[in-house]
């Protein structure tokens, strides 16, 4: 906080804000994890008593483990293939000069903008003509291209603070060009590559609209959550709900620890300096 | 004895250089390739099929305008768009006012290292189970829901929120509000410290350095966290669907209705390219917006 700032509003107006959006943010994930263990099925604040029947009944259920062996399978291949699509693209544009540089770019920051229900229908559209609709490569297909972004940005950004001399010198010195991306790149970009996986993972395991379109009558935990959506109240998905939060916010809090705790705990020059 | 050395040495740079570009290709080419193979080509189908007919349920390669022309006459698709563009753009602007207070505490109130925690925990619900937390917010929302057992406890009447515009909202801003936060937050932080502490020892009132110094320098990322509300809200679909129940017929909605009800799939394409025009358009006259030069 620069010194000389005088908040035009008291300090406790800014940090009620900052209050009600993390309440927003966390009362419905705190609100499912609290139901799950709920032995009413209607949820209701005059809980009548603690139950695990609800987990019971999930982990019992086979077209619940199939479709969480589906989704694990999906964002497992989506990570490995995105993060390495991603840190190519990242590295290329970090290490070379070529032609259409940021045409390559530009294609490769479009996908997240397009909606997904867009993206849904024409993937459909296209894996039926060639033959792959309905099955879980066509899904791990259309995640790739969603999830790459996200890699290429989170690699991009590690080896933006890589002096670039460095593997030039290497490479001056007689290194071949790989045994300088072995020796110095990959062990500097590794914790990006490692985030840039489990955030790959957290958004393919999360997807539902594409999988719903394109992945026919293989459920993944997502399209199972949302078919059950569409009927009555049922307390399974809270249990569900619960399960794919401790996985997804784990994934997500390591990789962010890791690349915050690399950027020197600073985001804006001043503070740096 | 020099001469034949040349042509030799000419090889060996020859077969160099082509080593060096597939060395180049091999990580310039891949992530290319595959979205053009499953984003570009997909996209361009779209269009095609927009162009396509029906003839007895099934989709047939064809040059027609008739799904352009059928889908454009309609009144409700005009509404609906309308309708659409209005609630993301009141969402989008709700959101942001919203979000600004969290943000300036993060960027001005928090010190750097609790504004990466902060930071983290305002990211990490973007990546988490969207459809349970709509769920959850159904149950908060429904008549005897845990939101109207409060509002009865202090004497209201404590009927059901849902399929109001302000369940609609809370779904657009359960998805967009990490977005928003990260790009306010990163906008406020980087504004010009010795800016602010000019402008306050030069005798600026508080008010007047959010209003004249902060707010003009962190306008480009403030406007991109709008922008970025907009084109989430816009496209979302569960929300309208489940908190909205189906009183706010938007554009996603519409198209997975003509191609899950009747494989109106021309049709649908003609839909889905409106929207992706109508988002090219808020986004290229926002940006330039927020990038253009002050005065």
């Amino acid at each position: 906080m620069p010194p000389h700032l005088k908040h035009s509003l008291p300090k406790a107006f800014w940090i009620a804000g900052l209050a009600v959006v993390f309440l927003l943010l966390y009362a419905p994930i705190l609100s499912a994890v609290l139901f799950s263990f709920s032995a009413d099925r209607f949820p209701s604040l005059n809980m009548s008593g603690f139950s695990t029947e609800w987990y019971t009944q999930v982990l019992t259920d086979r077209a619940m483990l199939e479709a969480l062996w589906n989704s694990l399978t999906v964002a497992g291949l989506t990570a490995l293939i995105a993060t390495a699509l991603g840190f190519a693209a990242a590295y290329a544009d970090y290490r070379f000069r070529f032609f259409g540089q940021k045409a390559v770019l530009a294609l490769a920051l479009l996908p997240p903008t397009v909606p997904l229900v867009i993206l849904g229908l024409a993937m459909l559209a296209f894996f039926s003509r060639i033959g792959i609709a309905g099955t879980l490569m066509a899904v791990v297909a259309a995640h790739v291209v969603i999830a790459a972004p996200f890699a290429m940005a989170i690699c991009r950004l590690r080896l933006a603070q890589l002096d670039e001399t460095l593997e030039i010198a290497a490479q001056n010195l007689g290194a071949q060009p790989y045994s300088a991306l072995i020796r110095i790149v990959l062990p500097h970009t590794l914790p990006a590559i490692l985030a840039a996986f489990l955030i790959t993972f957290a958004v393919s395991f999360d997807e539902y609209v594409i999988s719903w379109f394109t992945g026919g009558l293989n459920q993944t935990i997502p399209v199972a959550v949302l078919n059950t959506l569409q009927g009555q109240v049922d307390p399974t998905i809270h249990v569900i709900g619960t399960m794919s939060f401790s996985v997804t916010l784990t994934l997500v809090l390591i990789a962010l620890a890791v690349v915050l705790s690399q950027s020197g705990g600073a985001m804006s020059k001043e503070e740096t300096q | 004895m020099t001469f034949p050395a040349i042509p030799a040495r000419n090889s060996g740079r020859r077969y160099q250089s082509l080593f060096q570009r597939a060395w180049q290709a091999l990580w310039v080419l891949p992530l290319p390739v595959w979205l053009l193979l499953f984003f570009a080509v997909p996209l361009g189908l779209l269009v095609a099929i927009s162009f396509w007919s029906v003839v007895n349920y099934r989709l047939t390669p064809d040059a027609t305008l008739s799904a352009w022309r059928y889908v454009l006459g309609l009144d409700f698709l005009w509404a609906s768009f309308w309708r659409s563009y209005g609630l993301s753009l009141s969402s989008a602007v709700a959101i942001s006012l919203l979000a600004f207070p969290a943000s300036y505490a993060m960027a001005f109130v928090a010190t750097p290292r609790q504004r990466l925690i902060l930071l983290g925990f305002a990211i990490a619900p973007f990546f988490t189970s969207y459809l349970v937390r709509i769920y959850s917010w159904q149950v908060f929302l429904a008549e005897g829901g845990v939101i109207s057992s409060i509002v009865q406890a202090f004497g209201g009447n404590g009927e059901s929120l849902l399929n109001t515009y302000f369940a609609l909202f809370i779904g657009h801003a359960t998805l967009a509000l990490p977005v928003v936060l990260i790009l306010q937050t990163i906008a406020l932080a980087n504004v010009d410290r010795t800016e602010i502490s000019a402008a306050a020892n030069l005798g600026a009132r508080p008010g007047a350095i959010l209003f004249r110094v902060i707010l003009p320098a962190a306008r480009p990322g403030l406007t991109l966290g709008l922008l970025f509300a907009f084109l989430l809200s816009y496209a979302e679909f569960v929300s309208a669907a489940y908190l909205g129940g189906g009183t706010f017929q938007t554009l996603p909605i519409l198209v997975t209705d003509l191609v899950r009800a009747g494989q109106q799939w021309p049709r649908a394409a003609v839909v889905s390219l409106l929207m992706i025009a109508s988002l090219l358009v808020t986004a290229f006259v926002t940006v330039l917006w927020a990038y253009r030069e002050k005065g």
